[in-house]
């Protein structure tokens, strides 16, 4: 390296002030590219990330949990408090587990990953893991040990469609539209809509989803049809008078500002963000369409149940201590549940839109707040027991629209529900917490055989008997009744 | 120069000092802090007045013009109304920028006290039973922004080595032998445009049915979205480097033939050194479009990085979800601008004839 003769392959060479050569050492190519590729190879190493899970053992009073480290899903949907404030407050480290709560973009991506491991378990709609089950859509085996809630959603419409549906809502003597309202209400939209030639669009947020049910539920009351499933229609709409579609919660309130659908059923706070946002109505509350029905449930796999036992007895029973918590002293602790669920991390809306209905109100029009204390119902009236006569609702309902194709006999209703509700598992935790006097022997349904008597809490005061969903099918008029199927369009059969 | 000279003894010292200033200058300039190069230089002792004058094209007037946008910027966004709210201004996005770093600040304080009691577990556990075997948890918070912002860098430079090893290579080949190239090309062409959205739900079927372990080393999310951007940052880097190979110039393949260089020695000796140019431009355009194709791919895969972040904020829909967006956005730009000065510094490096003349 003489600075007489610098090294023509060196462009510095070319630099007049020769002394860069000796105060900057020449870097041979080779050297750098040598380590370049070394620093290159060190950083693709660190580049894996962690494996974040420790499989811990841990001694405590729960017995020996098998998996402590689990990563939970769930919408973002107030109705996942139990899992927010279960974390939040400690329930879950009290059983020894370290759970770690994941937003799902969507129902669909939810479900896929609890069936792929991915997540230990979540937040689930009812009817996915009898969707599940009996094969519609994903087929896998996914059980339910512990309901999440009853009610908590709502229709809402565009304001064109509340203008117009306005008139033929009976009024009470103050002039405000009497509730419940029927959709009878809005039969006349309808056809004016198809009249035009215009087809008439509503969401909802699943094809198995409570939503979808309840929505299904209030049209057919009010005389309109939600349209049909077949083997050959998966979306739901043959010889439907409403077309009923798909779209995920949070982009709702969007598509109903859009035009692209003109109502749709959701959970909160979806309803009262279209309020909130001037874009819609809420015309109706699934409390007032069946009084306490059952809406999310808490899914996990099969597999993992096996393998798993006192880890999901640890979860249930952390689970059951923050519905309790939830219900607690008339609801006095819903405001700091708000505040929990109102970060971004859970539900992350604006703390105002989440508290009406967290905190017994409910906002219909602007301006028109009424009462509904039972909104959100997470923990009383036995609302975590998983009850068979549930489960055996969402099946008829599914055979109802054709979700299931062929006729079933009550038998099969009787053992799909018992193959995928498991108050056993329930019972073993709520035992547990007896004993170590979190909870009184009280607060849960020793006695129940699995089934509610028979109701006639419906809006349109249809009687249902757990044990009888075929006769219920047939008391039903817009709906597949017994022997008949939907083929090429059209409804064949007895 | 103003240095005193010493009668008959060169300054070694000082003209050494200011050579280092004036080439720690240079180097400035190519990663991109030439503004910074004038000051340098004045202590090495150039003509003041000059290189304040340089001071004018590289500092001064992209000052104004950021803060005329950003003036612009404030005034126009209140009058912006949509369904979240008014347009976010400048203040609203720096406020909620805090509100990310102080939200990292709080979990941080939260991982360590859950260390903590988890140390106490530990220590009642074995004041009982000594002998017991007590396994610690992992604290289990949620990815605050700067993990997330880790998490995306991971992604991207996993996506981009896994395009770089396949592409650099198989360039070679192509620009190599003119069959290979032929027989390749057709397939390249039509593979290149496809958009990262397109490629996920196939990478996503192909990746949920191979990789199946009972501990898997690293999550689905981050597999299919590493290798979403490595489907799409591959092309650049492979384009890049055929051209580079094909293009040494022809007395130069002579001479290796003259010489009968065995093909490993060419490559070493010729087709590497000369090609390097056109490969480093080709990878630091692959790293471009890996970035652009990871935010997307990370939406909807779902790997806890920036992309999931924004998609999250979305869903929210509470009143500060925009400014936080605009935030994410903002991030995503700073850093895709340091990576790609990164392998511009990188490329510079190793090929000091390109690259040089950038002021920025």
């Amino acid at each position: 390296m003489s600075d007489a003769n610098p090294d023509p392959q060196n462009p510095d060479a070319r630099n007049p002030d020769i002394m860069t050569d000796r105060f900057l050492p020449r870097l041979s190519r080779r050297l750098l590219l040598a380590g370049g590729a070394a620093a290159l190879a060190a950083a693709a190493a660190a580049c894996s990330p962690k494996a974040g899970k420790t499989v811990a053992a841990v001694s405590g009073a729960a017995g020996a949990v098998e998996k402590a480290q689990l990563t939970l899903g769930f919408i973002k949907l107030t109705d996942m408090a139990p899992l927010a404030i279960a974390k939040e407050l400690g329930y879950f480290e009290d059983e020894g587990l370290s759970v770690a709560l994941e937003a799902q973009a969507n129902w669909k991506v939810l479900l896929d990953r609890v069936i792929s491991g991915e997540l230990d378990g979540a937040h689930m709609l009812a009817g996915q893991p009898l969707a599940a089950t009996i094969g519609f859509g994903t087929k896998a085996e996914v059980i339910t040990p512990f309901s999440m809630d009853l009610n908590g959603n709502g229709i809402t419409v565009a304001n064109k469609i509340w203008a117009q549906m306005k008139p033929h809502v009976p009024k009470m003597a103050d002039g405000r539209p009497q509730h419940p309202i029927s959709a009878a209400a809005m039969k006349p939209v309808v056809e004016a809509y198809r009249g035009r030639g215009e087809p008439f669009n509503m969401g909802m947020v699943f094809p198995v989803s409570t939503h979808n049910y309840y929505l299904r539920y209030w049209l057919a009351a009010g005389g309109l049809h939600p349209g049909f499933y077949s083997p050959d229609d998966v979306t739901g709409q043959t010889q439907a008078q409403v077309l009923l579609s798909v779209t995920p919660p949070p982009q709702m309130p969007a598509t109903l500002e859009a035009g692209t659908i003109l109502g749709y059923c959701v959970g909160e706070p979806w309803n009262q963000q279209a309020v909130f946002k001037g874009i819609g109505v809420p015309v109706i509350t699934d409390d007032e369409i069946w009084t306490n029905n059952p809406e999310k449930v808490f899914g996990i796999t099969k597999a993992f149940a096996e393998a798993n036992p006192q880890t999901v007895k640890a979860l249930v029973k952390a689970l059951i201590r923050a519905g309790m918590w939830l219900d607690e002293g008339g609801g006095k602790n819903r405001m700091q549940a708000v505040q929990i669920l109102s970060r971004p991390d859970y539900v992350g809306a604006d703390p105002a839109v989440i508290a009406n209905s967290m905190t017994g109100t409910f906002e219909y029009e602007k301006g028109d707040k009424r009462a509904i204390p039972d909104f959100n119902v997470f923990f009383r009236h036995f609302a975590t027991y998983p009850y068979y006569s549930d489960a055996v609702w969402f099946l008829s309902q599914m055979r109802r629209w054709g979700q299931i194709a062929e006729d079933k006999s009550d038998g099969w209703y009787a053992d799909t529900a018992k193959q995928v509700y498991r108050p056993d598992l329930y019972r073993a935790a709520a035992q547990a917490l007896v004993d170590e006097g979190k909870a009184a022997k009280a607060d849960f349904p020793w006695d129940t055989d699995g089934y509610k008597p028979v109701t006639s809490a419906f809006i349109d005061k249809i009687a249902y008997d757990g044990r009888k969903p075929n006769a219920y099918l047939q008391s039903q008029k817009i709906g597949l009744k017994a022997g008949q199927k939907v083929a090429g369009g059209k409804v064949v059969g007895a | 120069m103003t240095m005193a000279i010493d009668a008959g003894r060169p300054n070694y010292g000082s003209r050494r000092f200011a050579s280092g200033l004036k080439a720690t200058g240079r180097i400035l300039e190519t990663v991109g802090l030439g503004w910074l190069s004038p000051f340098l230089n004045i202590a090495a002792g150039e003509d003041a007045l000059a290189e304040l004058g340089k001071l004018w094209g590289r500092l001064i007037v992209p000052l104004a013009a950021s803060a005329l946008f950003v003036a612009l910027w404030a005034a126009a966004a209140p009058n912006i109304k949509t369904s979240l709210g008014a347009v976010p201004g400048p203040v609203q996005v720096a406020e909620q920028a805090a509100s990310l770093w102080q939200d990292y600040q709080d979990e941080q304080a939260k991982a360590h006290d859950y260390r903590v009691r988890q140390e106490a577990r530990r220590a009642a556990i074995l004041a009982a039973d000594p002998g017991a075997h007590v396994n610690m948890l992992k604290y289990s918070g949620r990815p605050t922004y700067i993990d997330q912002i880790f998490t995306s860098l991971r992604t991207v430079f996993t996506g981009f080595l896994l395009a770089a090893v396949i592409a650099v290579p198989l360039g070679m080949v192509c620009g190599l032998s003119r069959t290979i190239n032929a027989a390749l090309n057709p397939l390249i062409q039509i593979l290149k445009p496809v958009s990262p959205l397109a490629w996920l739900p196939i990478v996503t079927m192909v990746v949920s049915a191979l990789y199946v372990t009972d501990d898997p080393l690293a999550p689905k999310s981050f597999i299919v979205s590493a290798f979403t951007v490595t489907l799409c940052s591959l092309w650049p880097a492979l384009i890049n480097t055929t051209l580079g190979v094909a293009s040494i110039d022809p007395d130069l393949v002579n001479v290796t033939r003259v010489l009968r260089l065995s093909p490993l020695t060419k490559v070493r000796k010729l087709v590497l050194p000369s090609a390097l140019p056109y490969i480093f431009t080709g990878l630091r355009l692959s790293l471009g479009v890996g970035w652009m194709v990871l935010i997307a791919a990370e939406m909807l895969a779902q790997n806890p990085g920036l992309g999931k972040f924004v998609w999250d904020e979305f869903q929210n829909g509470s009143s500060q979800s925009l400014a936080r967006i605009m935030v994410a956005v903002l991030t995503i730009g700073l850093i895709g601008f340091l990576l790609d000065r990164l392998m511009l510094a990188l490329q510079t490096a190793v090929s000091p004839d390109t690259g040089r003349g950038d002021p920025t």
